[in-house]
């Protein structure tokens, strides 16, 4: 990956977020050029699937984990964030309750449940959007790579983890709203939710966090490690005869990735005002799948650019043809494995390496010459 | 048989008839009194007396119908047209006014003593199956008035089973009499402990004011019912797990054969389990409007136009899609992801998204008790249907020049193509063989799950993880993984609750996995590190 | 020649590379090998050659720790016993090894594939913050010298020619720097000339280092001159001179069927 599309990338993102932002903030309603709050907090939630998409490609396109169960940790870091949102309404719930939210109090629940406790404190909370989905990815990465479970096994298995939380998330004694979720968020560190300054700032925060992850994530596959994690996707075997451990060095980036999805859930949920078990659904991190297959796999750019036009077509047919989305989305899956290996990414590389090619043919002319 | 029996019981009533005839008028006398604590008696003698007219009369006075007049207290019945008809023979009474008769009225001593009289007259009815029912009823009432009934109708009684019931009865009625021996209560309590069921444990449970030696009898009673109790308990949790195991193996089967031997990770394999619910849903359809009289065999046609329909789309599919992917099995686990998608949305289209009402056929309705468990035959069809299955593909692999074929193309393809053998067809009728598969498990989910365009995903995991769990490409580890990830469902449900049970078994699956990645019953050998 | 070689020339018949006594693999009733036993000396290169499913490949799984033996002992230098060890552990001991299709990392380029393949720290935390220094520069240069790919340092490696990927792989096994090195049929696939070099890369790398070259290129093994030994059924049939075992009637019998 060129210095030349990071860079390129990050002035998109950014610049796109800040053009948007300045259009709604700079222009009054009336105006045919402003940006309405809905269109920010849509792109706001495109990018925080962008952030979802980067965690899949990190292990999918670099490690060849194909998770099949990555929108768990963007769900687990979502919930984090739900629980200090959940604090922060404080007594202005239904119940009045200082202490309890809504839905416990409906449980006939007398005290906060221990793993409540500090959530209020912002700082606790944003830990555990990250120690959280980060530690589940510890557990279940080192039982997983150290037994060598690989392919659609780990594909399966990651599935099956997913789907264990949605089901145990539905539980109202798991203590965290049950079916229902959690919302009707009041504000963010005092900061009312609602206005539209603050659905501003959500955007820019989250394209700030989305170019940080990425140059992190490009840091990481650019380097020496970066390296080895491909020589491992490519032939796990053959590295573990040169003395590396390929468990390791998959085990390293799962837990990255899966802190980075967590904090796209996390960014996530005060932009969409909710929060609810169905972010576990098997089909959530599958579809997360397509974006980064969609974009191009193992490129970075791609998931980013993957996630944005998905989900932009996903906007489209839900709110123009909802029978026809997943039509679309079933044939994407179909044309973009068998037609499109290389994603949309790919179309464009596939110009440059011609280029490439015939430069260095002439170049051989030239040495035989 | 039967029909001289009661013949002969006909004569022996007919025979005693006369000398109750004295108690009968008694008891109509007793029953126009008007004192609660008399008609209760008259109740009580009426129906001990024999009398032909007294279970209408019984009857009537549960309904309210039964009059007596101001006069001189002659009993009449109220008809349904609002007419009068005199109790003792049944003839209508044109002449009897509303304003010269007044209701017998009841209170609960009477209302009991009409149950267990009505049901002691039911001790005597011809049909055998009468009187056993007449006898359970007894026999949960445990009112001891009943007890001189039980004693006649046993005296007679010829029908081993009915008369098990009626000592059951019997016994439950004495040890509820104030003025049965201890011999007799012990008698009771040993006839209650065979019985054995939760209705005797809670009836011993119940005892109060027992001589010390039967409270004894009783609670060793109670121990051991509860023993045999928790035995058929088990016993009822393996069938349940059985059938839940059973369920799990049809799903999982095709599977077997696509995933198992073939490789091909199928996402849309539910969506082929749907797909033969649908086409059983059709073939239903289709018979109650052309041939309505053939809907009990529905589900016999259903089953091969199921294997067809899902095999011919298995086939379609393969030559369409999945023969680009071989050697890719994330892309292949994408690409038939998104085949689900779009199956799933095309049966939304045609179908609708609500449940479509599959009929169960009368014989698959009901059920039967083995012991102390009950055994419903929609379960047990499904259980023989998915042995069936089970064995006939495993014959399939084995016998047919297809499975002879199929076997050789999946231990080495280039050889078995140098042999003339067209591999390319042989994946198509191998993937073709394990989506009709799926289609037939269909037609047997229709019967116990709803069927809607949803139903293959919620079995998608679950066949996966029967598969991985029995080791790739052995069926015989696939029944087997089934079963046990079927029992060991049904008995963590209760201890854990259905839903946390299933959670369990997932994070004890995945375990599992990470332990032995290659199942229970591994394929061992150079061929797997390939 | 070198010291150890020396030593073990000299008669005092001390020191092992490399031991492997009675071992027995079976997969599944399938005796793969059959009470193996082989030494080799400090700075010997053996030649092992067989007729398909001798078992050959098994005892190279066997050392390199990617199958576990059922029974037997297989002792790395003085006391290392490798049968406990798994294969990034018995790689990190120095035997490296050479797969019999070439297995490279097709979409690194010729020197990123070597610079993986260089001694040195393998953990994560190492990787994740190297800079390429001086030192390994100049190591890689070297090795591109000796396997002749200096050319082509910068090309991806899946675009290489088969004979290329061949050397690379050599290449990638000398910048481990192992003691040891298992190299499974080098030649396969070659040309003449190429079959010719690699005879002559190998015997420079026995230089320094203790080889075991598995091969079924009979012009090849002989070129190479050295000790062979003959596996057949997982068992050793016979073992010396080339010139020996192609005389002796077990190992005639064997490849000629009679």
């Amino acid at each position: 990956m060129s210095r030349l599309s990071a860079t390129l990338t990050i002035l998109l993102v950014l610049g796109g977020a800040g053009l948007l932002a300045a259009l709604n903030l700079l222009t009054t309603p009336a105006s045919q050029f402003h940006v309405p709050v809905y269109v920010i907090s849509l792109v706001g939630k495109y990018l925080c699937y962008a952030m979802l998409a980067l965690a899949v490609d990190m292990v999918w396109g670099f490690a060849g984990i194909l998770s099949l169960g990555h929108a768990a940790f963007f769900a687990l870091g979502g919930y984090a964030m739900g629980m200090y949102l959940m604090r922060e309404i404080g007594a202005r719930g239904v119940y009045g309750n200082p202490l309890l939210p809504d839905f416990m109090v409906f449980l006939g629940w007398k005290q906060l449940p221990w793993y409540w406790q500090g959530m209020d404190h912002f700082a606790v909370a944003m830990l555990m959007v990250m120690l959280v989905p980060g530690l589940l990815a510890l557990v279940f990465g080192w039982l997983a790579f150290r037994s060598r479970v690989t392919g659609v096994y780990l594909s399966i298995i990651t599935q099956a983890l997913t789907y264990a939380l949605l089901l145990a998330f539905f539980r109202n004694d798991m203590g965290f709203g049950g079916n229902n979720g959690m919302t009707d968020f009041k504000d963010l560190l005092g900061i009312p939710l609602q206005a539209e300054n603050t659905r501003v700032g959500l955007l820019l925060a989250t394209a700030v966090f989305l170019c940080a992850q990425f140059l992190i994530a490009r840091y990481v596959v650019t380097s020496r490690f970066g390296k080895v994690l491909i020589a491992v996707r490519d032939a796990e075997s053959r590295t573990r005869f040169l003395g590396y451990r390929p468990e390791n060095y998959k085990l390293f980036v799962f837990v990255l990735s899966a802190v980075m999805a967590g904090i796209g859930g996390a960014l996530y949920v005060p932009q969409v005002g909710i929060i609810n078990p169905s972010e576990f659904a098997p089909a959530n991190s599958i579809e997360a799948v397509i974006w980064v297959a969609v974009g191009g796999r193992g490129t970075l750019v791609g998931a980013i650019l993957g996630a944005v036009l998905v989900n932009l077509g996903k906007t489209y047919f839900t709110g123009a043809l909802p029978e026809l989305w997943l039509f679309a989305l079933g044939g994407l899956f179909i044309f973009v494995t068998l037609l499109l290996p290389k994603g949309v990414i790919g179309l464009f590389a596939a110009r440059r390496p011609r280029a490439k090619s015939e430069a260095s043919v002439s170049a051989a002319q030239e040495i035989a010459g | 048989m039967r029909r001289i029996s009661v013949l002969l019981l006909f004569v022996l009533l007919a025979l005693v008839q006369p000398a109750f005839a004295q108690s009968a008028e008694e008891a109509y006398g007793l029953l126009g009194s008007g004192n609660f604590d008399q008609v209760r008696r008259g109740v009580e003698t009426l129906a001990a007396s024999g009398d032909a007219r007294a279970a209408t009369i019984i009857a009537a006075l549960q309904n309210g119908k039964l009059f007596a007049a101001t006069a001189d207290h002659a009993l009449y019945i109220k008809q349904d047209d609002g007419s009068f008809a005199a109790a003792a023979t049944g003839k209508p009474a044109p002449d009897i006014a509303a304003g010269a008769v007044k209701p017998v009225r009841v209170n609960n001593a009477i209302r009991s003593a009409m149950d267990a009289a009505l049901g002691a007259l039911r001790l005597m009815a011809p049909d055998p199956a009468t009187r056993a029912a007449a006898a359970e009823a007894v026999f949960h009432s445990h009112e001891p008035a009943a007890l001189p009934a039980l004693a006649k109708a046993l005296a007679h009684e010829t029908d081993p089973d009915v008369k098990l019931k009626l000592q059951q009865a019997q016994a439950a009625a004495l040890l509820s009499s104030p003025d049965a021996s201890e011999a007799d209560r012990l008698a009771a309590v040993a006839v209650l402990a065979d019985r054995g069921d939760q209705d005797s444990r809670s009836l011993l449970d119940g005892l109060s004011g027992q001589p010390p030696s039967v409270a004894q009898a009783a609670a060793a009673a109670i121990a051991s019912i509860d023993r045999s109790l928790a035995l058929w308990g088990i016993l009822q949790s393996v069938y349940y797990g059985l059938s839940l195991g059973s369920v799990l193996l049809l799903a999982a089967a095709g599977l077997a054969i696509t995933f198992g031997v073939m490789g091909v990770i199928n996402m849309a394999h539910g969506e082929m389990v749907m797909i033969g619910a649908y086409t059983t849903f059709v073939v239903q359809q289709i018979i109650r409007a052309s041939a309505p009289g053939l809907f009990g065999a529905s589900l016999l046609i259903a089953v091969p136009m199921a294997f067809i329909v899902a095999g011919a789309l298995g086939i379609l599919i393969e030559r369409s899609l999945i023969r680009w992917l071989y050697g890719r099995p994330l892309e292949t686990l994408l690409a038939t992801w998104g085949l689900s998608l779009v199956l799933q949305q095309v049966v939304r289209t045609i179908f609708g998204a609500n449940n479509q009402d599959v009929g169960t056929p009368g014989w698959m309705g009901g059920s039967t008790m083995l012991g102390g468990i009950t055994l419903t035959w929609n379960r047990n069809y499904i259980i023989i249907f998915a042995v069936l299955v089970l064995f006939a593909l495993m014959a399939a692999l084995r016998f047919t020049s297809l499975g002879l074929r199929m076997r050789a193309v999946t231990q080495n393809r280039r050889m078995a193509a140098a042999m003339g053998i067209r591999t390319p067809w042989i994946d198509a009728l191998t993937f073709g063989l394990g989506s009709g598969v799926a289609g037939m498990a269909g037609v047997a989910l229709s019967q116990i799950d709803n069927v809607s365009p949803n139903l293959g995903q919620s079995y998608i995991i679950d066949s996966f993880m029967v598969v991985v769990f029995g080791g790739v490409g052995n069926l015989w580890g696939t029944a087997v993984s089934a079963l046990t990830l079927g029992i060991v469902n049904k008995f963590l449900e209760p201890v854990a609750g259905a839903v946390l049970g299933k959670i369990v078994v997932l994070v004890l699956l995945i375990l599992f996995i990470q332990r032995k990645p290659r199942g229970l019953f591994p394929l061992k050998g150079r061929a797997v590190e390939t | 020649m070198t010291e150890a070689a020396a030593t073990a020339t000299g008669g005092q018949f001390t020191e092992t590379i490399l031991y492997v006594d009675g071992v027995n693999v079976s997969f599944d009733g399938f005796r793969a090998l059959n009470d193996l036993s082989l030494v080799l000396e400090p700075g010997e290169m053996r030649a092992v050659i067989g007729p398909n499913g001798a078992g050959k490949t098994t005892m190279m799984d066997v050392i390199t720790g990617k199958t576990r033996p059922d029974t037997g002992k297989v002792v790395f230098g003085k006391d290392t016993d490798l049968t406990r060890l798994d294969e990034p552990a018995i790689a990190a001991l120095g035997i490296g090894r050479k797969f019999q299709k070439p297995t490279v990392f097709e979409p690194h380029t010729v020197w990123d594939n070597l610079l993986l393949a260089l001694a040195g720290d393998r953990r994560p935390r190492f990787a994740l913050w190297a800079r390429e220094t001086a030192e390994e520069r100049d190591r890689i240069e070297d090795i591109l010298k000796t396997i002749r790919l200096a050319d082509v340092r910068h090309r991806v490696a899946g675009g290489l020619s088969h004979g290329q990927k061949q050397w690379l792989e050599i290449g990638m096994l000398l910048a481990q720097e192992p003691q040891l090195l298992l190299v499974d049929e080098p030649v396969a696939g070659m040309t003449d000339a190429e079959t010719e070099q690699t005879a002559e890369l190998l015997r420079d790398i026995n230089r320094t280092r203790s080889v075991v070259v598995v091969e079924h290129d009979m012009a090849f093994v002989r070129a190479l001159g050295v000790k062979v030994t003959v596996l057949h059924e997982g068992h050793v049939l016979s073992e010396g001179s080339i010139d020996h075992v192609s005389n002796d009637p077990k190992v005639v019998e064997v490849y000629l069927g009679r």
